[in-house]
């Protein structure tokens, strides 16, 4: 079997991907034993060489680029500072935010866009930060969890989640709350359903999801009056 | 993730161009379907190509009535939310909205999404050494394995993947067409002409050149086509691939006899499957389920199962009933 170790989450987070790829969670035990009795060692969704740290040998061509050099320079501005970093073209979004520039509210779940805690905002949109490059964003405006406040004032959202107790550990809950600041602003929160609906990019592994709605229907009704 | 040079691009010639030099490279969309294969293993290109910044991200109507133009960097949350699309192509709407996630939608683009790979588990991850897709001549890991998500219709013994996108499916019944741009001009391609069966060339999804472009999508006009549908079978109520799916379109004349139909299905083959059978049992025929079902019967005729999977044969009968009788009851 796989080595799962190194996820953030510890040995169970391959179930993360039993939620999105295979469907039913039938589909991955049948799948893992299948596998199993061929002897094949597999890896579903978990390691990967993550691109931080790492250089290419191959020139990097062509405009925001340093001739020659193996490695990017780009600027990104994170909750309205600018940072210029070198980086490795191979580096996500969520890479570059959690370990080059130590912003590690932004949470890596499965660094497969399946399980939405790495949830950041760019130019106000919500998006998955574990499947976009840190050079593609040059110019963009990115907010993470780190962002929302004001000063010491906590973002409504954050105050919301706080007062309805929206987590049980808190790992998926900087990608919870980016993800609901975006959905208030879509107006995708009109009935319960809805915010169900639209907030299914977002899993909770402790289940916290019944305080996960009361703090967004909590945070629209203080935000809307 | 293998190492590659990274370039951005702001003009399609300059695209075209650039990937032409590169016979590994690749164009990057939204990522969410390119990186995650990057990060599998799976795809290991030595050049990526950033599009996000061409100007080819506006929704038009075209002329003289003809439709709405798409452009290829279009979004799909921005599509599925656009009042001419919710207004004459509700399905295509529906379709995009019933696809990943927010935040996905919110980062994938048209072009992407027409190229996006089968979900195969077999394809997925290389430590499967068998899978004519991923490396061809190596056979298929899913025909006598696991393949619950599998064809039934169009598959050959070289691959018997199908295609995950659910947008896809709503183009192929609205007949979209595909334009792209080569070094050697532009192209249209009709979407039935767009994606491939497997045959014998299982690691060629589309019928896309290395070098080109998708630059837009226009969507003819189809005035019936403000009456459409797209229904998802899906074991979970969101955020899951379809198991099997429907876009529908119906027109009655001034008897409710159905005039015209327009259907295709998700999740049952290796590219959208355009339901011409059904469409041709249902012509005249009053909307009923005995029709429906009828046309159901015709376009399953040929499906063929496997061990998991032939499920999805009375399954996808089924959801053609459901999916004509929610849009009869809309007539
Ligand atoms: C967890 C998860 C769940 C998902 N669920 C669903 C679902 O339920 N339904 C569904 O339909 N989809 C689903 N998807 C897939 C998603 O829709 C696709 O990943 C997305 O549409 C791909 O678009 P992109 O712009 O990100 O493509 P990219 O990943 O950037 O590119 C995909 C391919 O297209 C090529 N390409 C991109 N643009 C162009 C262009 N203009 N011209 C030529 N080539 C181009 C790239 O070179 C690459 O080969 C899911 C994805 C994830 C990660
Ligand atoms: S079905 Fe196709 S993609 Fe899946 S293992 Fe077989 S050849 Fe590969
Ligand atoms: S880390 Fe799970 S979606 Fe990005
Ligand atoms: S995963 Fe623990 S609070 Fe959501």
């Amino acid at each position: 079997m796989a080595d799962e170790s190194e996820t953030p989450l510890g040995p169970d987070c391959g179930d993360l991907d039993e939620l999105l790829i295979f469907g039913n969670p039938e589909t991955r035990r049948q799948f893992i034993k299948q596998v199993a009795g061929t002897g094949v060692a597999i890896t579903i969704g978990v390691n990967f060489v993550s691109g931080s740290g790492l250089t290419t040998e191959q020139p990097v061509a062509a405009s925001p680029t340093t001739p020659g050099g193996d490695s990017v320079k780009t600027k990104l501005k994170i909750n309205g500072k600018e940072y210029a970093l070198d980086v490795d073209p191979r580096t996500t979004l969520l890479d570059a935010l959690r370990e080059r520039l130590h912003l590690t509210g932004s949470k890596k779940g499965c660094d497969h866009g399946q399980c939405g805690a790495c949830t950041v905002l760019v130019n106000g949109r919500r998006v998955n930060s574990c499947l976009t490059l840190a050079v593609m964003h040059e110019g963009d405006e990115i907010t993470t969890i780190e962002g929302l406040a004001n000063g010491e004032e906590l973002h409504p959202m954050q105050a919301a989640f706080i007062e309805h107790d929206g987590f049980q550990c808190g790992y998926c809950t900087p990608g919870q709350i980016c993800s609901a600041v975006a959905l208030l602003k879509e107006n995708h929160a009109k009935s319960d359903d809805e915010i169900r609906e639209w907030m299914s990019g977002n899993i909770c592994r402790c289940g916290a999801y019944p305080n996960i709605l009361a703090a967004i229907k909590g945070a629209k009704t203080k935000t809307s009056t | 993730m293998n190492p590659f040079t990274y370039s951005r691009v702001v003009d399609p010639n300059e695209a075209v161009t650039g990937i032409a030099a590169k016979p590994q490279g690749k164009f990057l969309g939204g990522g969410t379907n390119l990186i995650d294969l990057m990060k599998m293993g799976v795809e290991t290109p030595d050049a990526l190509i950033d599009i996000n910044r061409l100007p080819l991200a506006q929704i038009e109507e075209l002329p003289d009535n003809k439709g709405v133009r798409v452009g290829a960097m279009v979004r799909n949350s921005d599509l599925a939310e656009h009042a001419l699309i919710r207004s004459r192509y509700p399905v295509l709407s529906e379709a995009l909205l019933s696809g990943a996630s927010p935040q996905l939608r919110n980062m994938a683009t048209v072009g992407g999404n027409l190229l996006q790979r089968t979900r195969c588990y077999y394809f997925y991850d290389p430590a499967f050494p068998a899978c004519n897709k991923r490396n061809p001549g190596s056979s298929c890991g899913a025909i006598d394995g696991y393949n619950r998500i599998h064809a039934i219709l169009g598959q050959s013994e070289q691959c018997i993947a199908t295609h995950p996108s659910d947008m896809c499916v709503a183009l192929a019944a609205l007949d979209a067409i595909v334009r792209v741009r080569g070094p050697k001009g532009e192209r249209e391609i009709p979407f039935a002409d767009f994606h491939r069966l497997p045959g014998n060339t299982p690691q060629r999804d589309t019928n896309l050149e290395h070098d080109e472009l998708i630059e837009y999508v226009d969507l003819p006009a189809i005035p019936f086509a403000s009456r459409s549908h797209y229904l998802k079978v899906r074991d979970r109520a969101s955020y899951a691939f379809a198991l099997v799916s429907v876009a529908a379109a119906l027109d009655f004349d001034s008897s409710k006899k159905i005039k015209a139909a327009r259907i295709a299905l998700g999740g049952v083959a290796h590219k959208p499957w355009r339901a011409n059978a059904a469409e041709k049992k249902l012509i005249g025929q009053p909307a009923d389920e005995k029709t429906f079902r009828a046309a159901g019967e015709a376009e399953l005729a040929a499906a063929k199962g496997y061990k998991h999977n032939s499920f999805k044969i009375e399954l996808a009968k089924r959801a053609i009933v459901r999916a004509l009788t929610t849009l009869g009851g809309m007539a």
